[in-house]
């Protein structure tokens, strides 16, 4: 597929006007779009309904968070990356304290690596399930699989909500710790979610996976080859998708992750089909996870005594933290030069750098497999466009 | 059309069996069942736009679960996040596609004031610059209730529209606009950085 479709890309003109050149129509997808997710556009270029180029348009909710987070002091900064990946803000939150927890050699307490550790595979069940629920909506499945998927959902946000009082801006997690220990009656409920979550699952996947719509809507659809996906550096459940044996919690071992016995899930064909199913099993493993958490975890505390977080100044020097977010390698890249802010602050987000591979999935495919092929990279605007 | 009914006499009509209504209550009571909201969301208070539509708290009690993906069917738009200067002349462009009459929900502190990211140099402080809100919730992001709040909220702002009078409501006033300027891309803002028929901010006095 992907030599033919390059072969006739180049047939294509080289340069997108708004004019029609030759046989090919332009139509601009977005930003205001059901299947977009958030205001991300699009111009395709289509020969007939086959698509021949296309050309993401970013920045349509740049919010300067880079920016913001260089001026802000560093623990002022905790609330907005919250709001980069606003289905994921433990993970987030995670990502951030781990990077200043490197930059200023801060040691974690066990319990709250055990509660960061449930938190970041609760938030990957729930961007999981949220993520199948759009997925199929946009395959035409409107409205059944989303309120499946947003009742389990709400049951994880309510914990959520419980723990830091907050359903999806949770500003949880704290350099040195978390900022409240969760009582065991949280442990209890959480379990208890977590115990009912398998049954959930097996329905979801009797509904969907099965589906003769959904396969021929996505098998063979949207392939993309390991090699390419190494070198465009896709990460997360995308490159996994593709068979690369790449999971940022086995490779780093960051938190006590190597405490847990989970095995990682990996795709043959690369294809759409793959990356949903990469979602369905990763959401098995995260189970599992959360069993042998809830297993593990002892009480203790759950914040370093020794960080002054307010008025927080780490030595000079660099650090890049980087954890398994749901959708890929989430990592900050901080630079201190001893003042009370960052002088460089970069997020490395998962969802912008898995987007620039969009154009060669799609090429060769009409224009509705474009929604869906979008709908399985699994895209965040807020961490796209920060 | 338009007179208010005598309460105790349609009381006492209905009480022998006799329903009376006027046009407008019967107009305004489907309108206001029936409001089809823009299926639009522009960041993270998207999300809790589609929780409200989703499962648990189920916006389809108001009769609002009908989110149309096109601005010609629509008859309410929830500006659902932070409006960016490179976003907010589409937005103006949406709310002039969408038929008379039109509703505006500016949901969260960003599509109110710009909120956390206020200082940010792409942000719009307020899509009120552009276009006239109705409701405004704050929260960030409200929760589904604030927004089913701002939707009963709505719905007793359409309840107490007229139809005819000097009080009549804007829609039907041939004179208001219904259509306002898109602002442009200018050399460091949009321009114009407000429109002054809609956006009249309280004045401070300093003493
Ligand atoms: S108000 Fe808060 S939750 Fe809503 S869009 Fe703005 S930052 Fe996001």
């Amino acid at each position: 597929m992907s030599a033919t479709s390059s072969q006739e890309l180049e047939q294509a003109p080289p340069r997108m006007s708004s004019r029609l050149e030759g046989e090919l129509m332009e139509v601009s997808l977005g930003p205001q779009h059901p299947s977009t997710h958030g205001v991300f556009r699009m111009n395709v270029a289509l020969e007939g309904e086959i698509v021949r180029k296309l050309k993401p348009v970013f920045g349509y909710l740049h919010r300067n968070h880079e920016q913001i987070g260089e001026s802000a002091g560093y623990l002022q900064a905790m609330p907005y990356t919250d709001r980069l990946d606003y289905f994921c803000s433990m993970t987030n939150n995670w990502a951030y304290a781990l990077s200043v927890e490197k930059l200023a050699g801060i040691e974690v307490p066990e319990r709250a690596e055990y509660l960061r550790i449930i938190l970041a595979e609760l938030t990957r069940l729930q961007n999981h399930t949220s993520l199948l629920g759009f997925l199929l909506s946009d395959m035409g499945a409107w409205g059944t699989p989303l309120m499946y998927a947003f009742r389990e959902r709400e049951k994880i946000l309510d914990l959520f909500e419980s723990l830091s009082g907050a359903r999806m801006m949770c500003d949880y997690m704290r350099f040195g710790g978390c900022r409240v220990d969760a009582n065991d009656d949280w442990i209890a409920g959480a379990k208890k979610i977590v115990d009912l979550f398998p049954k959930f699952l097996d329905e979801f996947e009797d509904l969907i996976l099965q589906n003769e719509i959904v396969i021929a809507r996505t098998q063979h659809v949207g392939k993309l080859s390991p090699e390419l996906a190494i070198s465009a550096g896709i990460t997360g459940p995308m490159l996994r998708a593709s068979g690369v044996n790449y999971d940022i919690r086995k490779i780093d071992k960051y938190g006590f992750y190597p405490r847990f016995k989970f095995r990682v899930p990996l795709g043959d064909h690369g294809d759409t089909y793959d990356r949903l199913m990469m979602r369905a099993l990763e959401m098995r493993e995260s189970l599992s996870i959360l069993q042998q958490a809830f297993a593990q975890i002892q009480p203790g505390p759950v914040m370093n005594p020794k960080v002054k977080i307010r008025a927080f100044k780490p030595p000079v020097g660099e650090a890049y933290g980087r954890i398994e977010a749901p959708k890929g390698e989430l990592g900050f890249y901080l630079i201190s030069d001893g003042s009370a802010n960052p002088y460089r602050y970069r997020v490395r987000p998962p969802s912008f750098i898995n987007l620039t591979i969009l154009e060669d999935m799609c090429l060769g495919h009409t224009v509705a497999d474009v929604m869906v092929i979008l709908g399985s990279i699994d895209i965040v605007m807020g961490e796209v466009d920060r | 059309m338009g007179d208010e009914i005598d309460e105790g006499l349609r009381s006492e009509l209905q009480r022998q069996g006799i329903w009376v209504t006027s046009m407008q209550e019967l107009y305004n009571w489907g309108r206001k069942n029936s409001i089809w909201p823009l299926q639009f969301g522009l960041a993270c208070c998207a999300i809790e736009m589609i929780a409200t539509a989703a499962s648990r708290y189920d916006i389809a009690r108001f009769g609002a679960e009908v989110f149309r993906p096109s601005p010609r069917q629509a008859d309410l738009m929830i500006v659902a996040g932070t409006v960016t200067k490179k976003m907010a002349p589409q937005i103006v462009r949406l709310y002039n596609q969408m038929p008379d009459p039109k509703y505006v929900i500016a949901m969260g502190a960003c599509a109110i004031s710009g909120g956390p990211f206020k200082q940010g140099y792409n942000v719009l402080k307020g899509i009120d610059r552009y276009i006239p809100v109705d409701v405004y919730i704050p929260g960030c992001p409200p929760r589904p209730e604030a927004l089913l709040h701002a939707f009963m909220e709505l719905q007793r702002k359409i309840d107490n529209q007229k139809l005819s009078g000097p009080n009549k409501s804007d829609h039907l006033d041939r004179e208001h606009p219904s259509e306002y300027p898109v602002p442009a891309f200018g050399k460091h803002d949009l321009v114009p950085r407000a429109n002054p028929d809609v956006f009249r901010p309280p004045q401070i006095e300093r003493v």
